[in-house]
């Protein structure tokens, strides 16, 4: 199949992008997208130009490292779906996608399609831990953890840190990210200890890096990849608020 | 000859006698000293935090954006420890037994016995961080089984096993940087290592976003970079896995094992077409449920729903009774090859075999299933486009884990001193073969429990020694060769991309230096490599500039590659036997399986960089197994 693609292309981080036209046939529909850039990639070299700069490393959808906006949707028109996972029988032949950097004032693109997303290193930072140094553990039977709180903790540790949910949320908010790593953390007995100065701490690291405040649409949630719940961001708010409120 | 210095004592007490007698650094002194630890895996943050914790400097260096990217994210189906929470008759011993054995005994005993040891506090520590693996209903931890052993030892998290851990990982390496115990190079790739004295005291780091060279000076260097089987090409392995930081420390003298030594995943996806980047890696845990077979007729051109029961051949459990489909990976991976090399293969490629959960969705149901692998079957399907609930999964061997690496000692000390390996990059504790779920385990076991004891034993003797500085020639030395080499691949008038000779290097060694190998393919395929590396330098095309420029990065990983794919085949000519993942057709039973030579090839191979198209050096650590007797391994 052949695609009309307008691609985002941008030197430096100070420096003006722009949308540029490519036509790319030769595509087969058990491509995934990242291949088919890979092509385009390739002939661009044969024509001695610059290639298209994209995250991109595992290609099976856990590192979190691709991630662009196809058509205007994170990671393109599938849910539950990185955008090394997309394939291209989801276009059709003929079509335009436009292709461009995840966009947040706290992720500033690097060139092209990457962008700097240590601002949620330094959320995690910030309070996204158990302080449990190597040789302290317990043995890791002597606290049973019921089932269904372990899996619930492992739905939220599911999150790869893509950026997806910034994205798209019209405020380019964090929360889905940050309330992710706080029910992880706070549903397990481990990390119950630290709840309130890691809610209070990462909620003021979001507001540093220049991610907005919620905007409670949910549309972090039918972007997420991992498909992580909103319900998650209502945790984090009790948890914050419970922490102003009982703080001595 | 090249020492181990594994400890005296009985098996059980060697590490035990390692950690009452090794040197300390009182907490005031650690602070003066500086580590840099290359990689931020399981091994490489579960080391850097570590230390960090101890009280030393730690610089952390990745090529990824984030240290949580690692490719120690992909690992899905789980970590082994003896813990015998299933009652099942598990036991350290047995679980050393079982790795000796899966690696066909080509591995160290005293290493082995310590990964085993190291198993117990590796799940404790992981489950205190948060990690939250899968537990019973009664609020207890939860086992499966793997390949190669008969109990279920293998502890995880749904499909996700590497991912959650290596999240416990990054958290307590990002709780240290906020302790300001550790900096972190994000985007930064390891370009050489710097020797002053003979030690390593540091490195040549290129800046990935702004083609800054950088030069870092340290007391000791850990090298926790993953593995090199990226160098096929087609692999399980993330786009960006490389072999360069390994590489450039063996062409400065430290010397690499068991370097032919791949694993090839027995159930990942196949190759459908000429464009494809990446073999998915389906876990091993599948094979808990699902029964791998292959029309019994050749050139069978039905689909596989269609084949009736009595005629398809379920190989494994034909050849293997006890293990069945359980067997361990490289006879899985080799058994399956047969049969696809006998005309027997399904899919458009006719290059793979079934994996069929008809059986057990009958038995267990759906839902069941769905449990246990639920994300693995949604990945399937988005990826073929196949409802794996319904029809079989296709799978097929690609090439995956390397058990070869950089040799260390005990220690886990390369023949540089200073310089340490851990985790996939060195050689030590899988021999020939690995196990199933031994992986994680010994990446997180060398960092966490290891290289924190022995590192700092060799940095006792460092603090006296004599402060250097980035200014010093060996470090000018070494960035003049790193600009030297980026300026001459953006200057070369060329016409094929990096990617180019990346793809046909990993074909020639699928084909030569594959599942199989013999005399007459590696011989061939060392003429062809160093022909296609001549090609290389002279034909390559990188476009872009020094900033940020995805190409000029590859183009240095496929240098590398070319170089340490022709030690590859020395390294699989040299061993005229066959062992665990390496497998010479001239030696074979008549039924197929391995024939290993004890007599003569009972020992670690150690090469030495002797220079580009120069054979490399051997040097040899003889095996001595005290504890265990050499068995022919059968899973008969």
């Amino acid at each position: 199949m052949k695609l009309y693609l307008k691609v985002w292309r941008q030197e430096h981080r100070d420096s003006k992008g722009g949308m540029i036209s490519y036509e790319v046939d030769g595509i087969s529909e058990h491509m995934s997208f990242l291949e088919m850039l890979d092509l385009l990639n390739e002939r661009l070299i044969q024509k001695g130009e610059r290639v298209i700069e994209f995250d991109h490393d595992c290609r099976e959808g856990i590192c979190g490292a691709c991630g662009m906006m196809i058509n205007g949707r994170a990671h393109g028109p599938l849910t539950g779906t990185t955008t090394c996972q997309l394939h291209m029988r989801s276009f059709n032949d003929g079509e335009t996608v436009y292709i461009e950097p995840f966009r947040a004032t706290a992720f500033p693109v690097l060139r092209d399609l990457k962008i700097d997303r240590s601002a949620f290193d330094h959320i995690i930072q910030s309070g996204g831990y158990i302080s449990a140094s190597t040789g302290q553990a317990p043995e890791s039977n002597s606290i049973p953890i019921a089932h269904e709180v372990t899996e619930a903790a492992f739905d939220a540790a599911a999150c790869i840190g893509c950026g997806a949910c910034v994205a798209t949320c019209k405020n380019s908010s964090a929360a889905l990210f940050t309330s992710a790593k706080i029910s992880h953390l706070v549903l397990l007995p481990q990390g119950k200890l630290e709840s309130a100065d890691r809610v209070v701490s990462m909620v003021n690291q979001m507001d540093t890096e220049g991610f907005g405040h919620c905007s409670n649409t949910e549309a972090c949630e039918v972007e997420c990849p991992q498909e992580i719940s909103v319900l998650h961001i209502g945790r984090m708010n009790y948890e914050y608020n419970k922490a102003l409120a009982l703080r001595k | 000859m090249i020492d181990a210095k594994i400890p005296a004592g009985d098996l059980a007490d060697k590490w035990n006698n390692y950690k009452d007698s090794s040197k300390l650094i009182n907490p005031a002194n650690r602070k003066k000293l500086d580590i840099i630890v290359v990689g931020t895996g399981l091994a490489g943050s579960s080391c850097a935090a570590t230390l960090a914790e101890q009280g030393y400097n730690v610089k952390s260096f990745c090529f990824q954006d984030s240290a949580r990217r690692a490719h120690s994210v992909a690992a899905q189906g789980g970590v082994n420890a003896a813990k015998n929470y299933k009652n099942d008759g598990d036991s350290v011993y047995r679980m050393f037994y079982d790795t000796i054995k899966g690696g066909d005994f080509r591995s160290r005993e005293a290493n082995v016995y310590r990964l085993a040891e190291c198993s117990l506090a590796l799940i404790d520590q992981a489950v205190a961080q948060g990690v939250p693996f899968a537990r019973e209903y009664g609020g207890y931890l939860n086992n499966r089984s793997f390949g190669g052993v008969q109990v279920s030892r293998t502890f995880y998290a749904r499909g996700q096993t590497g991912q959650q851990l290596m999240i416990g990982a990054y958290q307590a390496l990002m709780r240290q940087v906020s302790a300001g115990k550790v900096k972190t190079y994000t985007r930064h790739e390891m370009l050489d290592l710097v020797l002053i004295d003979g030690k390593a005291r540091g490195i040549i780091a290129r800046n990935l976003e702004t083609g800054e060279i950088e030069r870092h000076v340290a007391n000791a260097v850990v090298l926790a970079t993953g593995g090199y089987g990226k160098v096929y090409y087609l692999s399980t392995l993330a786009m960006g896995c490389n072999s360069s930081a390994i590489w450039r420390a063996h062409k400065k003298g430290a010397f690499m094992s068991g370097v032919s030594w791949i694993q090839f995943h027995p159930t990942c996806l196949p190759q459908i077409g000429e464009t494809q980047s990446k073999l998915t890696l389906m876990s091993e845990s599948l094979r808990n449920d699902g029964r791998i077979w292959v029309p019994k007729k050749a050139g069978d051109e039905r689909v596989p729903n269609d084949i009736p029961e009595e005629e398809r051949d379920y190989y494994l459990e034909r050849r293997y009774p006890t293990f069945g489909n359980l067997s361990p990976r490289d006879i899985s991976s080799r058994a399956a090859k047969e049969r696809i090399d006998a005309g027997c293969g399904v899919g458009p490629m006719k290059n793979a075999v079934c994996l069929d959960f008809s059986k057990a969705i009958r038995e267990q149901g759906r839902d069941k299933i769905e449990e246990k692998y639920g994300n693995l079957f949604r990945m399937y399907d988005k990826i073929n486009g196949v409802d794996a609930y319904k029809e079989p999964m296709l799978i097929s061997p690609a090439a995956h884990f390397t058990m070869g690496g950089l040799w260390v000692d005990y220690d886990l000390m390369t023949t540089i001193p200073g310089l340490f390996a851990l985790g996939e990059a060195n050689f030590s504790d899988h021999g020939a073969n690995r196990l199933g779920a031994n992986s994680l385990l010994q990446s997180c076991v060398d960092g966490y429990f290891i290289a924190p004891y022995t590192i700092p034993n060799y940095l006792s003797g460092e603090l006296k020694a004599e402060k250097v500085t980035t200014d010093h020639p060996a470090f000018i030395d070494a960035e003049n060769n790193v600009r030297e080499q980026l300026n001459r691949f953006l200057n070369l008038k060329g016409h094929l991309s990096a990617d180019h000779f990346h793809k046909t290097l990993g074909k020639l060694l699928y084909d030569k230096c594959g599942l199989s190998r013999t005399r007459k393919s590696l011989e061939e395929a060392i003429v062809e490599i160093r022909s296609l590396k001549k090609s290389f330098d002279h034909e390559l095309k990188i476009t872009g500039d020094e900033g940020v420029n995805s190409e000029l990065e590859k183009a240095g990983r496929v240098s590398d590659f070319l170089e340490l794919g022709e030690l590859m085949c020395h390294d699989a000519l040299q061993r005229e036997e066959s062992c665990g993942a390496h497998f010479r057709e001239e030696y074979q039973t008549p039924d197929g399986e391995a024939v290993r030579n004890d007599k003569d090839f009972c020992y670690v191979s150690a090469w030495e960089w002797k220079g580009e198209a120069v054979e490399p050096e051997l040097h040899k650590e003889p095996l001595v197994f005290e504890t265990v007797k050499l068995t022919v391994r059968s899973y008969k």
